[in-house]
């Protein structure tokens, strides 16, 4: 050979990029390791039980110490000037008042006099008023199409007997969502000024976004007593985080020159932010507004079991007592509504972008047609309203109930299929679930620690190592291990299928436009339904235990492994597919040796939000009978014992947040591996 | 003859990026390129000194990295300097408030941008008036003001037009009418015509010779095009890595380039169509007579005048008065070397 050397180094840079030589000492490192796990595993069980199962006398009373501290924050904690009390009293009042405004305005009328001794003073809108102005709305919006879209989502709501409870819900979104809006750009904006108040927060919002909803519905309820108020409340807790974060990247995106040309104009603070930011950045705040849309609508079933009401209660009783038909109606009815303001507010978004030349003076009916148009709506049908009931409510006797239709058809899918069914469930439960469950449980803690720690160490340095460490020990330290084993298998094995399933799914979508429109319009559906929809089907089919949870949990989770997968894919530059093209490779080669090996840190990423989705869904699969944290909150949501639900849903945080980071460095090191960053 | 005074005055101005550069600047008052670099630093600009005179286009031109961008936005302070002084109107820039320099850019400084800068919500009359708006000027008086700027830069109908209706040049008409509402004593344009393709950028240089002539502001153009620096500019300062290698008029930057860089940027340049006739004249002898040259006409537009068999001309200035003598040989060498 001519010129041995160069070859060698290619080969072995590329070995390396394929991460096969990973060097000896990595290889050492891994076999150390490996081995001092087997050696604990092995000998824990005879010689150092402690080191198996985490000794009862050293665990931290962590529950007892956060409902000790949750009773003083009740009964003490003062800021000088108020009290706690009076702070979250002050809070509550501030959702109070709008919230009731929407509900007398959408459902209840308004009343005088409290509680059931209260008359109606003035009657709600009528149905038909209301249909009318969403119509109005989607016309204003996007035309025939989305009027006729969002008209006839809400007819569907009064057709199918949903409208009471749909305009309960309807009333508390309406409220959430401008308050999580404001809320959401205030803080963003408070972020992206001060750089130091951006360091605190984010971390709140890393937790946030990451701890199950349950862990907080307990201290709501025992801060905000049971009902709607506290159910909104809930709710901007669930829903505010994304819009502050897409707040600060949004304004981060502002292109230099923009700000530039403020300052250069001599724009004051104020009118920067308000004049030049906002208004440059509101295309991408307007994803921000859907999100919060979206995520408060998922928060609906949720919220509900601290007393929302309205669709969600119908839905949640429905379930507790498996009356499929009931349950899957209102289910639909949220479908609904979550299809109407989605569509409804990217309508608005894209309004806002596309603008043609303004309307100059004119005169007043012809500026604001549809202002008057829905006033003029709203007074005439109140009015006749008055005479004829049924312009007022929607006639029961026109209802049409699917429930029984769901119920026979479920009823005959049982009788036909029973077996069949059964048989795939358990065969799937025998063969993967429970033997993965069982090794899992026996795994030794202290080896599981040290496992994660040292791959923490070999992924992103010792602090990585660190967080993976205590973190992980703190789930057993505080009693939690056991459960949170259960929850890694059942999260690690829907993951898994997820991955299997959606990651081809993503591979033969990216290269072909057709499909990948066709996944894009499926995904873009899946993602604005509700989660617990995907529960209803499942406990249909297989009633309940692990494998309907994680039927459920995979069907949730796929969207994000197909999507990140297809994006990475269509990412990797086409120069460099070219280049293969050129050098002869096959189709085959092509996908195995350039695309996904450059798409990986894309593909890792779909895996980790995968995971993410899985864990926050989770909790409503506790609904059916899992015994993991899920249901320990879920427990300790029905006792009102705080200590409880929040330790519980920390450890469910911490799961996810040692997911998340391992995840991301191996994502990071894949990269810079590649030479990408 | 006095020149005008000096507008805008930069003096040892330096700006370094990277962390720690106040340190740095303060430890090594004037570093080379390799400590710099040995830092950790980037010297976008160093040690630059600039006058900017009152009614006259001061081009600053270099190729892309070579500071133009920082440089400018020092001059307005949109970028703090790591040192150096910056006079305008005599008065320390650096020294300013936040109040006072709100106030100066406000009222004296105008700025049009690479990308346009245009705000997208807003229509092409409500973009103009905008800075107009920030001072809190009522919305009739404004947009007057608003509309006669559309007007002086050829935009009348587009009024209510937005901003992505209208193609790159228009947009740019609309960018520098905003930088104009003002009536700022200070223009700075930094690239103004690069994203434009070439023939709307003919078109608008074209268009901003015009404009200049009727206004008659202090102009601080930034480009990296040398075409466009000989034919804009009255006199251009050339940035390399961030320091200013040579400032001069077009005449003396292609006569006489003071490095290899700057002759590389002259080589394809036609002298003949740059250089003036006062550049190349001798002084002239008593009782010389025959045709007369305006000493303000460029080399190629005497040429002709040789064809019917002078030798020399003589060059008057703008009054009439003898300056000098413009002789054949001179002009043919000069035309020889390209
Ligand atoms: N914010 C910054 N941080 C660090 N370095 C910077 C920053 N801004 C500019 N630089 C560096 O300063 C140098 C000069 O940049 P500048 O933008 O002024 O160049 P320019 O001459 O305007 O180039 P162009 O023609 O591409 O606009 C470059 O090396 C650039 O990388
Ligand atoms: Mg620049």
């Amino acid at each position: 050979m001519a010129s041995p050397a160069p070859t060698i180094g290619a080969g072995s840079s590329r070995l390396r990029r394929m991460g096969l030589a990973t060097g000896t000492g990595t290889l050492v490192a891994w076999v150390v390791a490996l081995l001092a796990f087997g050696i604990v595993w092995q000998t824990a069980e005879l010689y150092a039980s402690w080191a198996q199962e985490y000794p009862k006398t050293w665990m931290v009373p962590a529950a007892r110490w956060v409902s000790a501290f949750m009773k003083w924050l009740v009964n003490e904690a003062s800021f000088g000037l108020f009290t706690f009390t009076d702070l979250t009293r002050f809070l509550a009042a501030l959702v109070d008042t709008p919230y009731t405004a929407a509900r007398s305005l959408l459902s209840s009328g308004l009343l005088s006099g409290r509680g059931s001794s209260a008359t109606q003073v003035l009657p709600p809108l009528s149905w038909i008023a209301v249909v009318g102005v969403v119509s109005l709305l989607g016309l204003y919006a996007g035309g025939v199409k989305l009027a006729l879209l969002a008209g006839g989502c809400f007819l569907l709501l009064a057709v199918f007997g949903q409208w009471d409870s749909a305009m309960v819900t309807l009333a508390s979104i309406l409220v959430a969502v401008p308050i999580g809006v404001m809320g959401g750009l205030l803080i963003g904006i408070a972020a992206y000024r001060w750089p130091r108040f951006e360091e605190a927060i984010t971390p709140l919002l890393d937790l946030m976004q990451t701890i199950p909803v349950f862990a907080y519905l307990v201290p709501i309820l025992v801060l905000f007593g049971f009902g709607p108020t506290a159910a909104v409340i809930a709710t901007l807790i669930y829903a505010m985080p994304p819009m502050v974060r897409i707040t600060t990247l949004s304004l981060r995106g502002v292109a230099q020159e923009i700000i530039d040309l403020g300052r250069m104009i001599g724009c004051t603070r104020r009118q920067m932010t308000w004049r030049v930011l906002v208004p440059s950045a509101r295309e991408s705040l307007m994803v921000g507004v859907n999100q919060v849309i979206m995520l408060s609508l998922n928060m609906v079933i949720i919220a509900s079991m601290i007393g929302a009401g309205g669709l969600g209660f119908d839905v949640l009783a429905a379930l507790r007592r498996l009356q499929i038909g009931a349950g899957l109606e209102a289910g639909l009815a949220i479908v609904a509504l979550a299809v109407a303001l989605d569509r409804l507010s990217q309508g608005f978004a894209r309004k806002l972008s596309q603008r043609s030349p303004a309307s100059e003076q004119r005169g007043l009916v012809a500026r604001h047609p549809f202002t008057l148009a829905a006033l003029v709506l709203i007074l005439a049908t109140g009015l006749v309203g008055l005479a004829v009931p049924a312009v007022q409510a929607y006639p029961p006797a026109l209802e049409i109930s699917t429930g029984t239709f769901w119920e026979e058809g479920v009823k005959w899918i049982n009788i036909n299929f029973f077996d069949t069914l059964e048989a795939l469930k358990n065969a799937v439960l025998l063969n993967m679930l429970v033997p993965f469950k069982r090794f899992l449980g026996e795994l030794p803690w202290l080896g599981v620690v040290g496992l994660l720690a040292f791959l923490g160490w070999r992924l992103g340095g010792w602090r990585l190592a660190m967080l993976a460490g205590v973190l992980s020990a703190l789930i057993a330290a505080t009693g939690q291990w056991e459960k949170a084993m259960i929850t890694v298998y059942l999260c690690g094995v829907s993951a898994v299928a997820a991955a299997l399933i959606g990651i081809p799914i993503g591979i033969a979508a990216a290269e072909r436009d057709r499909l990948w429109r066709w996944v894009q319009v499926v995904s873009d559906t899946l993602q604005t339904l509700p989660s617990f929809v995907y529960l209803m089907p499942a406990v249909m089919l297989f009633r309940v235990g692990d494998f309907t949870a994680m039927i459920a949990v995979v069907a949730y989770s796929l969207v994000p492994a197909v999507r990140y997968t297809a994006l990475g894919l269509q990412k990797v530059d086409a120069g460099l597919i070219e280049a293969g093209r050129a050098m002869g490779c096959t189709r085959w080669q092509l996908l195995t040796k350039i695309k996904l090996k450059l798409a990986l840190p894309e593909i890792l990423l779909g895996i980790n939000q995968t995971i993410m989705f899985a864990l926050s869904m989770l909790v409503i699969t506790a609904l059916v009978g899992t015994r993991d944290l899920g249901q320990e909150v879920y427990i300790a949501l029905t006792k009102a014992d705080t200590g409880r639900g929040i330790v519980a849903g920390l450890a469910v945080a911490f799961i996810a947040i040692i997911a998340d980071r391992l995840i991301s460095a191996g994502a990071m090191r894949a990269k810079r591996r590649m030479g990408l960053v | 003859m006095s020149l005008p005074q000096p507008k805008l005055i930069c003096r040892n101005v330096w700006k370094l990026f990277g962390s720690g550069a106040q340190e740095f600047m303060a430890s090594h008052p004037a570093p080379t390129l390799e400590e710099l670099s040995a830092a950790g630093l980037v010297g976008a600009v160093r040690d630059v000194n600039l006058d900017v005179r009152a009614g006259e286009i001061f081009v600053i031109m270099g190729l892309s990295g070579s500071g133009k961008s920082t440089l400018v936005r020092c001059l307005s302070r949109l970028i703090e300097p790591t040192s150096g002084e910056i006079l305008f109107n005599g008065e320390n820039l650096l020294a300013a408030s936040e109040a006072r320099m709100i106030e100066i850019r406000r009222h004296q400084m105008g700025m049009v941008f690479q990308n346009f800068a245009l705000l997208p919500h807003m229509t092409v009359v409500a973009n103009v008036a905008f800075p107009l708006e920030v001072q809190g000027i009522d919305r009739t008086s404004r947009e007057a003001r608003a509309r006669q700027m559309i007007e002086l830069v050829g935009l009348s109908g587009k009024e209510d037009f937005f901003p992505r209706q209208l193609s790159g040049g228009q947009q740019q008409r609309v960018g520098i009418a905003r930088s104009l509402a003002v009536e700022p004593e200070l223009w700075f344009l930094d690239e103004p015509f690069s994203a434009l393709d070439p023939l709307i950028r003919r078109e608008m240089q074209d268009e901003f010779i015009r404009l200049q002539s009727v206004l008659k502001k202090t102009i601080v153009f930034i480009t990296h095009d040398f075409d466009e620096a000989i034919r804009l500019a009255d006199r251009i300062a050339i940035m390399k890595d961030g320091a200013v290698v040579q400032s001069g008029t077009p005449d003396e930057l292609v006569l006489s380039p003071a490095t290899d860089y700057v002759a590389e940027f002259t080589r394809n340049v036609s002298k003949a169509k740059v250089v003036k006739v006062a550049s190349l004249m001798k002084p002239a002898g008593a009782g010389l007579n025959g045709i007369a040259i305006n000493a303000k006409a460029t080399v190629a537009e005497a040429a002709p005048l040789f064809a019917e068999g002078n030798d020399v001309l003589r060059v008057q200035d703008d009054a009439g008065k003898t300056a000098g003598a413009l002789y054949r040989s001179d002009v043919v060498d000069m035309m020889m070397r390209g």
